[in-house]
């Protein structure tokens, strides 16, 4: 079973959104890294890029597939987790906290509406 | 699964379903200019006694000219011991493995390749080899396009002094994604690319330089220069080289202060037969921070469950079968039985072994430029340092003069008119450690020949 925290909002293509302020923080959900498997490599956006709700941004690599990131809101890319480059483990062990992978400075807030709440994306995905 | 040939009522049942009315009707839309047409050299229902024999007599034709033809392929003595294992049944399998881990010898094999290549370049990592050297240069500039985020142009710098083969090969496969290959003039007096020439580009954003060492014209380029220029603007350097060369000189990893990041080129030279043009083996090495970016399969050394030493492929994630359209190449085989063929030779001759064939190479070369230049009627063109190939001019038009040569057992270079008219009557010449001083002192004289009778041939 896996976990989905309440406070976040979640992708049907399995990222989870925390927004604080105007900033989301983006990652995959516990049930993606589950399904991905042992993640080997984690490709981020590049700090600055412009992204539109649904774009690729990123991918994530496991011994058995590459799955894009797509990104759950529009906005600038303003962090990404460098600790990632060389522990791309940690998206496994704590895909909620340390295994974030960017942060966006959202350009509509409203967006987030569109994402799941908890109960629906465990609902979807299981 | 059983072979059965279709019968003319499967056909006709086939192209009634289609609604078409015959089997040529389904090429119509490749035009007619493009398609094959029979053959025309060898008549219909010969046996397959008459064919053999027809084959060997034609072959007898081509045997016994004295080839100083270079410009991409080489001719080196292979040692009998190559082809005597890469024939081996356990090798004998042109491909790359399916079942991969089954194949653990063929995985050892691909494994020790890219460690010779990736030591003689000095780059971190090399992959199981690609089609031939002029493909790996398409990939190598596909692959500078995904791995400079830095540059948001999707612009390479393609010097002249690359082959004009690889280039046309290299814009047949990358234009049509929208590509655009900038080209950059050569020296006149040099031939090699000025670095201050580049300062046209400052500023400018390009995802990729080529450089080739040595250039087309067999020069020496100012390797350190121009990498260190490149990175300063924020370009990826993308070496081409004859790796007979990195026996002598700084490998691309070691060019300018951070080294060239991706480095292709051809390895038949190693153990390959010219063969008409291939099958060639092409290699491609790369800096460890853009492995993910590089195409083709990679074995990696592991351990197993039980402890014990294995290969594997490894970073499969990047190729077609996982990654779909995404795949960094949709080529993700390897030239199995040349690379083979590289890997034994490489062993055979080692690191001083391979400086010696370089370092004889080169002094046949400079016996033959004094021999053709005796008389003072061909020009050595270019002022600068070269490996085992150099221009020259001739006081007359270059082809009847090879076409005379031809006819006395002596391919004596390759025309360079038809790709630089600017250098005027030039032709490309090449020596290896495979000729002897009576091959040089044969095509002097064929040379000497060839000039009168085609200034009589003028006169008259």
């Amino acid at each position: 079973m896996s976990n989905t925290p309440a406070n976040l909002k979640y992708a049907s293509s399995h990222e989870w959104a925390l927004l604080d302020g105007d900033i989301v923080t983006v990652g995959i959900t516990d049930h993606a890294q589950d399904a991905l498997g042992d993640l080997v490599y984690v490709e981020l956006p590049t700090v600055g890029d412009a992204v539109s709700q649904g774009d690729e941004a990123g991918v994530v690599e496991s011994v058995k597939a590459a799955s894009d990131i797509y990104a759950p809101v529009s906005g600038e890319i303003i962090e990404v987790n460098e600790a990632l480059a060389d522990s791309p483990e940690i998206v496994n062990s704590e895909p909620y906290e340390g295994g974030w992978l960017y942060k966006i400075r959202v350009s509509d807030v409203a967006e987030l509406d569109a994402l799941m709440s908890a109960e629906e994306y465990a609902a979807q995905a299981h | 699964m059983p072979y059965i040939p279709h019968t003319a009522g499967d056909v006709s049942r086939m192209l009634d379903t289609l609604g078409v009315k015959n089997l040529d009707q389904l090429f119509d839309e490749i035009p007619a200019t493009l398609r094959c047409k029979p053959l025309t050299g060898i008549a219909d229902g010969l046996s397959e006694m008459e064919v053999t024999r027809l084959m060997r007599d034609r072959s007898e034709q081509d045997a016994g000219a004295l080839s100083f033809l270079g410009a991409g392929a080489y001719e080196h003595h292979i040692p009998a011991a190559v082809w005597d294992l890469a024939s081996r049944g356990e090798f004998l399998t042109a491909y790359t493995p399916y079942q991969a881990e089954a194949s653990q010898g063929t995985l050892q094999v691909i494994y020790e390749f890219q460690s010779m290549m990736a030591h003689l370049t000095a780059m971190d990592v090399s992959n199981a080899s690609v089609y031939d050297g002029a493909s790996g240069l398409a990939e190598a500039v596909l692959m500078a396009i995904r791995a400079n985020r830095k540059s948001n142009s999707r612009r390479i710098l393609m010097p002249r002094t690359v082959s004009p083969l690889y280039r046309s090969a290299v814009s047949a496969i990358v234009e049509g994604q929208d590509i655009e290959l900038v080209e950059v003039d050569y020296h006149r007096q040099g031939g090699h690319i000025d670095p201050s020439s580049l300062k046209a580009f400052d500023g400018e954003d390009f995802a990729a330089l080529v450089i080739p060492m040595p250039n087309f014209f067999g020069v020496i380029e100012d390797v350190h220069l121009l990498t260190d220029w490149a990175h300063a603007n924020g370009i990826l350097v993308i070496a081409c080289v004859n790796p007979m060369a990195l026996a002598l000189f700084t490998p691309p990893g070691n060019w300018g202060v951070d080294g060239a990041d991706i480095v292709v080129g051809e390895a038949q030279p190693f153990g390959i037969p010219l063969s008409s043009g291939g099958p060639y083996c092409g290699f491609m090495c790369c800096k460890q921070a853009l492995v993910r970016q590089m195409p083709g399969r990679i074995i990696g050394r592991t351990l197993d469950l039980e402890g014990k030493p294995g290969f594997a492929l490894t970073l499969q994630a990047r190729e077609q079968h996982i990654r779909r359209a995404k795949a960094t190449s949709n080529i993700c085989t390897n030239q199995g039985l040349a690379m083979t063929a590289a890997t034994i030779y490489l062993s055979l001759l080692g690191a001083e072994g391979l400086e010696r064939v370089a370092l004889a190479c080169h002094d046949n070369l400079r016996q033959l430029l004094i021999a053709a230049s005796k008389s003072g009627e061909v020009e050595r063109v270019f002022k600068r340092p070269v490996f085992h190939e150099k221009v020259l001019r001739l006081p007359v038009p270059v082809q009847p003069v090879l076409a005379h040569m031809a006819e006395h057992g002596v391919l004596a270079g390759v025309d360079l008119s038809p790709y630089y008219p600017e250098l005027g009557h030039t032709l490309l010449v090449c020596a290896t450690e495979t000729k002897t001083e009576a091959d040089i002192g044969k095509y002097a004289a064929a040379l000497q020949n060839a000039l009168q009778a085609t200034a009589v041939g003028a006169t008259q």
